[in-house]
């Protein structure tokens, strides 16, 4: 049976629970949101020892499943003061789905200033004093750990940001190649840095493989899933050629491309940062165009990136960071985005806050527009060493904003808005607002309605309908980050009728449930609830759930289109 | 008329990412999508001067027509 494993940083001692019955069809998402909100007082400061750390894999994790093998970490996050989940690929979720661990708590915090380890195994969770790896990138700690423990080793890490508590600090899992996947958002990597855990490792040994109830029934359902996967073209096809950063060109084109810290919504260096120059420079340099961020993913959206050398830059090279870094700070030269997306892994940096707060960064003066040489130093001399500039920039954009006194702040509960203007692609805008998550683009993804022609089609330009598909996308999404499954399993759910009922028949087969859609919607439901809850008695309220002025105020253009929603239009999201 | 024609992702294979193109008054974009040796199936995506189009749509002078097969991503 799954179990709780909870370990007190304050006494350094760990116990293992058995999971309270309340908590026994939850996973991921579900999971971690309903343990945060159960235990973390909402008010308390994130990065005390009244906040906890929840990693939980999904409900579907660890099974034959394709894409399921996501772990979520949840916390109060110091960034947006409000409750926080942020998923990644990697190796981490599936070892722990085997070894038994329905989540892993860590609450509490050390007396004194030493730092620690965590050896997560079978038998549960020891503590361990960690003095060598200190102040190194997480590159180095993988290599590290896996010499100290072996090669199959799960690593959970942070960077220097971590360490230094920096508002923008990811935590990072070791994926299949003992690269970097990331838990991106919200700075959950500084919440594991106040706890004083450098690294996790996860040693596999005596796992075993999860139990099925329905073995049969389960191997059908997966197999009308995988099929689904690979009949729609975004995920069969577009995601596994051109990675995500496909959007570049779509999104310039639409002119809904942020560019210039968000004054225009197209991008002249578009073409030579896009998915398709992408996609021809991997395949030129002998790098891989299509990688899997975990075992069983078969879309395959990652990749390899080389250098003109053909050695090897960056993996897992993602729209958001290149949209960030390139259109919204003006750098139209790949290689050094693909080297400081490199950076931001090893220094454990959110690069899609990272890459926003660069274009805040460069409308203060702190560096000239497309200066990407600048931006690389900042990132080793300053973000990397903790210097009085690095923290303010490791801070995010909202923390340049305010230093430097910027009107043009693109944030939302203070964290960064990526990729896609809201004012041109107003469903997004009505994700970015009300998400519990602060400015999130995947808590529900509208831009596959306005813009893919995917799930239907409804006008990114007009307010028609727009809260009505943010809310039934952060409704279902919410139940997605809940089962292990990778959000781009919802381009065949939203298009192809079999997709969704063969998941749900997964998630049957694996308990030996018998959930129907509606459960799942009011799963989805209950999340959300749940989160809004907790942000509400930590201070959030529906004034929070707007966007900055400047996107009433200046008109974007291609299209000049303003976001011109009512705050009770808005408001209407949560009328479920 | 004369209009400037995009082709993105896999359309590009073996054919242009830009082209300006003449065409007869009255041409719409499926004709101009079946020019291409492309079929209506294919196409995924049509945007008209930045704006979501359809097969159907009248061409006019001037216009950027830009064409995508279904891709996503995010």
């Amino acid at each position: 049976m799954d179990k709780i494993f909870r370990v007190n940083m304050t006494d350094l001692t760990t116990k293992i629970e058995e999971v309270p019955a309340a908590w026994a069809g939850l996973g991921g998402r579900g999971l971690t949101s309903t343990i945060v909100a159960a235990e973390v007082p909402p008010t308390c400061h994130a990065l005390s020892a009244d906040n906890k750390l929840v990693f939980a894999p999904g409900l579907l994790t660890g099974t034959a499943a394709a894409n399921s093998g996501r772990l979520s970490a949840g916390a109060k996050s110091p960034l947006t003061g409000g409750i926080k989940e942020s998923n990644a690929g990697g190796t981490a979720a599936q070892m722990l789905a085997k070894l038994g661990i329905k989540a892993i708590i860590i609450e509490g915090a050390p007396k004194t200033g030493a730092w620690y380890n965590l050896a997560v195994g079978v038998n549960g969770v020891t503590i361990n004093e960690e003095k060598e790896l200190l102040g190194l990138g997480n590159f180095a700690v993988i290599d590290a750990v896996e010499a100290r423990l072996g090669k199959k080793t799960g690593v959970l890490t942070i960077g220097p940001a971590g360490e230094l508590k920096m508002t923008a600090a990811n935590i990072s899992v070791k994926d299949p190649d003992s690269k970097i996947r990331s838990h991106g958002r919200g700075g959950l990597g500084a919440v594991m840095g106040s706890k004083q855990i450098k690294f996790i490792s996860i040693d596999g040994e005596g796992a075993k493989p999860v139990t099925i109830a329905d073995p049969e029934k389960f191997k059908t359902a997966a197999r009308a899933f995988s099929k689904a996967l690979l009949d729609h073209p975004v995920s069969g096809e577009g995601l596994p050629t051109y990675g995500t950063n496909v959007l570049v060109n779509i999104l310039n084109e639409a002119g809904g491309l942020p560019t210039k810290n968000f004054t225009t919504g197209q991008f002249e260096g578009h073409d030579k940062i896009s998915g398709e120059t992408m996609h021809d420079t991997i395949v030129a340099r002998g790098g891989k165009p299509k990688h899997g961020c975990h075992a069983g993913c078969i879309i395959q959206c990652s990749q390899v990136y080389h250098d003109k050398d053909g050695k090897y830059v960056t993996s897992g090279f993602e729209y958001e960071t290149i949209w960030g870094l390139g259109a919204d700070c003006c750098i139209d030269n790949l290689d050094d985005i693909a080297r400081a997306d490199n950076l931001m892994d090893d220094i454990g940096i959110d690069s899609i806050e990272t890459a926003v707060m660069f274009g805040v960064a460069m409308e203060a003066g702190i560096l000239k527009w497309g200066d990407s040489k600048e931006m690389l130093r900042l990132l080793t001399d300053e973000i990397a060493k903790g210097t009085a500039l690095g923290r303010v920039l490791g801070g995010g954009a909202g923390s340049v904003g305010r230093t430097y006194g910027v009107t043009r702040v693109p944030v939302v509960k203070n964290q960064g808005i990526p990729a896609y203007d809201p004012r041109s692609v107003k469903g997004i805008g009505i994700t970015y607002a009300t998400s519990t998550m602060g400015a999130d683009h995947t808590s529900g993804y509208t831009i596959a309605t306005n813009i893919l022609n995917v799930g239907g089609y409804v006008d990114p330009l007009k307010k028609d309908g727009q809260v009505e598909l943010s809310r039934a996308l952060q409704i279902a999404t919410a139940a997605v980050d809940s089962t292990g499954m990778c959000i781009f399993v919802a381009f065949p759910a939203l298009d192809i009728p079999e997709c969704l009922p063969a998941l749900i028949d997964m998630i049957n087969a694996r308990f030996g449930i018998a959930l129907t859609g509606d459960d799942v919607t009011n799963l989805g439901k209950y999340i959300l609830k749940t989160e809004r809850e907790f942000n509400q008695k930590a201070g959030l309220t529906n004034v929070h759930d707007r966007l900055p002025d400047f996107f009433k105020t200046e008109p974007v253009a291609p299209h000049n289109a303003v976001w011109d929603f009512t705050d009770e239009e808005i408001d209407e999201f949560w009328n479920f | 008329m004369k209009i400037t024609l995009k082709l993105f992702a896999t359309f590009r294979n073996g054919r242009f990412k830009v082209a300006e193109q003449e065409l007869a008054e009255g041409t719409d974009v499926r004709q101009v999508v079946l020019s291409l040796g492309l079929t209506e199936e294919e196409i995924g995506i049509v945007m008209l001067n930045g704006r979501h189009g359809e097969l159907d749509s009248k061409l006019n002078q001037g216009d950027t027509l830009s064409l995508f097969p279904l891709v996503g991503g995010g």
